[in-house]
């Protein structure tokens, strides 16, 4: 079970947190990992920045992870510890 | 660079100032009489009759600052011996009066209450007056004053009398905590209590933020507030008190609205629920109207749950402009989402208690909520956001709204009472106790002309143009709140580096 937070304090919200949960979104029904993930919201999660928005999967926390880069991210923190393969 | 409107604002802040001083140092009860002292050092006299006089009322303002007196419900509190015990005579005529031919005043009265000397001096009934100040308003010389205490003067719902010692005295049945009487003694005789204490407390145990978080949440009329610093040195210096985060009150507003049309437009006719001493008001003069006032948390309150939701173990700190919040946190409704309520005079006090310098802070930001929840701080802001989310919802079809934008509580009065009596010519009663709406309250560190200007132009610098926007992250996931709290509760806290 992963738990997914996406950071929607001021700072993240400013670089694109909203975008970042759609992606999220878009990315766990197309894979079908309702049951294997929770995705929810967090105020601030403690590093805010100017390149990207925060974050934080089960106890490890990205900062600075951008909209653009999210296929690669997502493949890498959210589908392979999950042993799946992207399409 | 002006702080205060005041001197007794001032004389408040200082002594905010020292007592958070001595907590956050953890030597407050050592030294909490030493407090009148320190801000009234010599023997100099510079308010009052002699320095005794004057630090015996600071001894009652140190009580109120650390929360004061427990056996009284009321938020608002007399500090019986700095009541000067102004003269209340109501409308009397001076010796300014000519004995003039053409008596205005007389022609004025509309209870005959005028008579005149044989020297044609006018003089008042008081068996007939009913202090409609008519006569006052046409005398040509201005001759006729109005005696009221300032306290009485500003309290337009009457809750404020003369006790047996001639000290004014509160009907906590009336109050609604609005604090108009605090900001208008001269004498400052009326405060309000302070919880300072409370936050103070919740920060240090906190220990960084690591044992739970602290979550300041900021009314949108902070933005006509600390105009010597920019808005974003302030939510660094929030920050810098130890507070885990900031959060706009603004984006509960934003919910709100939202809400609230849908809600008008199943029942047809609403008033708001922002405003905790107009909820107040109609609760306690206007008992039939309360079903209709909206089954909506404020703004304050819906941020708050939000919070709480994705943060069981956070604490909210609602930071304002307003006194009645602190009763409204009270509330059983309230109580599980706000721990904690004070105002901007508070914050200035803590912000120099630690002798933070703001000016040379570097920015930080504040955006989460729309130009509409944003406006929530001024009148008429509140009716344009329900206008603005019926419209985003598509109900402005079916429903056609007629706002009555109530600026102050006597605008309010007047609409609830022609809505008891189903006179009024509208469908949704925006109410606000405070003269210009929030950015009028009494706990604000400057009242003016600009601050309604700073407000709105706040609001247009919001990223999300609508209240649809700004509300999406509320809805992660689709995650019921169930989902959302075990969620949280499995997020362990983030240890601040």
């Amino acid at each position: 079970m992963l738990f997914i937070f996406v950071c929607i304090g001021s700072s993240c919200h400013l670089k694109g947190s909203y975008e970042m949960v759609q992606k999220f979104e878009a990315a766990i029904a197309r894979y079908k990992l309702q049951d294997e993930v929770v995705l929810a919201g967090s105020f601030c999660l403690g590093r805010c920045n100017r390149r990207g928005v925060t974050v934080k999967i089960n106890d490890d926390v990205y900062e600075g992870v951008q909209v653009e880069a999210f296929d690669d991210f997502f493949k890498e923190h959210v589908l392979t510890p999950l042993g799946r393969k992207a399409e | 660079m002006r702080k205060f409107d005041t001197k007794v604002q001032d004389l408040k802040y200082r002594v905010l100032r020292e007592v958070a001083m001595h907590a956050w140092k953890g030597d407050l009860l050592e030294s909490i009489h030493d407090i009148p002292k320190a801000i009234v050092p010599g023997n100099e006299p510079t308010m009052r009759c002699c320095v005794y006089k004057e630090r015996a009322i600071l001894d009652e303002r140190v009580k109120l600052a650390i929360g004061g007196d427990k056996n009284n419900p009321n938020v608002i509190e007399v500090i019986d011996i700095a009541c000067d015990e102004c003269p209340m005579g109501g409308f009397e005529v001076s010796n300014a009066c000519r004995g003039c031919l053409a008596h205005r005043c007389e022609e004025a009265c509309p209870r005959g209450a005028i008579y005149f000397d044989h020297h044609q001096h006018a003089h008042i009934d008081k068996t007939k007056c009913v202090e409609c100040g008519r006569c006052a308003k046409v005398c040509p010389y201005g001759a006729i004053l109005d005696h009221k205490r300032p306290c009485q003067r500003a309290c337009k719902i009457k809750a404020i009398s003369m006790s047996e010692t001639k000290a004014a005295s509160i009907d906590n049945d009336t109050c609604i905590a609005c604090g108009a009487c605090v900001y208008q003694c001269p004498f400052g005789a009326i405060s309000d209590k302070s919880y300072i204490l409370n936050v103070i407390d919740m920060i240090k145990k906190s220990q960084n933020n690591q044992r739970y978080k602290v979550y300041a949440i900021v009314a949108p009329s902070i933005a006509s507030q600390f105009t010597y610093v920019k808005l974003g040195q302030v939510i660094a210096g929030i920050k810098a008190l130890g507070f885990y985060t900031t959060v706009e009150v603004a984006l509960g507003a934003d919910l709100v609205a939202m809400n609230e049309a849908k809600e008008l437009a199943e029942k047809g006719f609403l008033t708001s629920s922002c405003c905790p001493a107009f909820v107040d008001y109609v609760e306690k003069q206007f008992p039939t109207l309360r079903d209709h006032v909206s089954h909506n948390l404020s703004p304050m309150g819906a941020i708050a749950k939000y919070i709480k939701e994705t943060d069981p173990t956070g604490k909210v700190v609602f930071i304002g402009p307003c006194t009645a919040k602190k009763a409204e946190v009270l509330k059983d409704t309230l109580r599980p989402f706000v721990d904690c309520a004070i105002t901007f005079e508070e914050l200035q006090a803590l912000f120099d208690s630690k002798e933070l310098d703001l000016a040379s802070m570097e920015e930080d930001v504040l955006d989460n909520a729309s130009y509409f929840g944003r406006i929530f701080a001024r009148s008429g802001g509140l009716s344009d956001a329900v206008r603005e989310a019926l419209k985003e919802q598509g109900l402005d079809k079916e429903f056609e709204l007629k706002p009555i934008a109530c600026d102050g509580i006597e605008e309010c009065r007047t609409a609830l009472l022609k809505a008891s009596k189903k006179v009024l010519d509208a469908n949704f009663i925006e109410g606000m106790a405070c003269i210009g709406g929030c950015i009028g309250g009494a706990g604000c560190l400057t009242h003016g002309e600009k601050n309604r200007m700073g407000v709105d132009k706040y609001g247009k610098e919001a990223m999300e143009k609508s209240m649809e926007d700004a509300i999406r992250v509320m809805e992660i996931g689709g995650s019921t709140p169930d989902i959302r709290k075990e969620s949280a509760l499995f997020c362990p806290l983030e240890p601040q580096d």
